[in-house]
């Protein structure tokens, strides 16, 4: 799955970082504790968050991380927005809570899970 | 003979915080450094630097990229640090409230640091400032 058919099938908002929709999504993380996602995300996963600031950005750029979703309708800083399109990772989002998001993507991505 | 790169933190200044490690991160990447080494020093880099935005008054990080391992060591003027054992402790903080609404200070920094690394020395004075060095080898 690539971040560009997560948009499409969600109707997820593109803030910014368009240029990465092309990556594929081998995962993602739930977290809104930074250290947490420093130290336990991996490559090519989306993160899915509520925290709008840039350092969301740093940190996806140093994890390599595919995209990052913003949850409940949240709007991402004029820096985070900057950060994001230098890096070329997409900053996403969408009105669903972050249960709701997560729980989708999980099934997306782990097709057998649901009996 | 070994690479060394100089960067300067501000106290409380996050909107620079990364900007060490994802340097770092580039000129390791140009050495061709394996992928997971890079990883690690990444993340130690990023917490060190966070540390010094959330605690301290002013910082540097010099990291010193060898042959066979690359050394970081982050200095910085500030309060230091009462209780090493229980800062090294995860879920312990000192950060404050605005600090932790950003989703740092989750106690998880210095826990992150020496995961992510071979050797990990803190020194400490309180009132002054603390230097902790870290150091990751490729083999």
């Amino acid at each position: 799955m690539k971040v560009s058919d997560l948009v499409e099938k969600y109707g997820l908002k593109v803030f910014s970082g368009k240029e990465g929709l092309g990556k594929t999504i081998e995962g993602g993380y739930v977290s809104d504790l930074l250290s947490d996602v420093m130290g336990n995300a991996a490559e090519n996963e989306v993160w899915i968050t509520l925290q709008t600031h840039q350092n969301v950005m740093a940190i996806a750029s140093l994890k390599d991380l595919a995209a990052v979703i913003l949850v409940k309708g949240l709007e991402p800083d004029e820096d985070t927005l900057e950060h994001s399109r230098e890096e070329e990772i997409p900053l996403l989002g969408t009105a669903m809570g972050t249960f709701e998001m997560a729980g989708k993507l999980y099934a997306d991505l782990n097709p057998g899970s649901q009996s | 003979m070994a690479i060394e790169l100089n960067f300067t933190i501000e106290g409380g200044d996050f909107s620079n915080a990364g900007k060490a490690s994802s340097k770092i991160k580039k000129v390791l990447k140009q050495l061709n450094i394996e992928a997971k080494i890079i990883k690690k020093i990444v993340v130690a880099v990023y917490e060190a630097e966070v540390n010094v935005a959330a605690h301290a008054y002013s910082g540097n990080v010099k990291a010193l990229v060898g042959e066979n391992d690359v050394v970081v060591m982050v200095s910085d003027s500030g309060p230091g640090i009462e209780n090493v054992e229980l800062a090294m402790k995860e879920g312990y903080s000192t950060a404050s409230k605005e600090v932790r609404e950003m989703g740092f200070g989750a106690g998880m920094g210095l826990a992150n640091i020496k995961r992510n690394t071979d050797e990990l020395k803190i020194e400490t004075k309180v009132g002054e400032g603390t230097t902790v060095t870290f150091s990751l080898n490729y083999s």
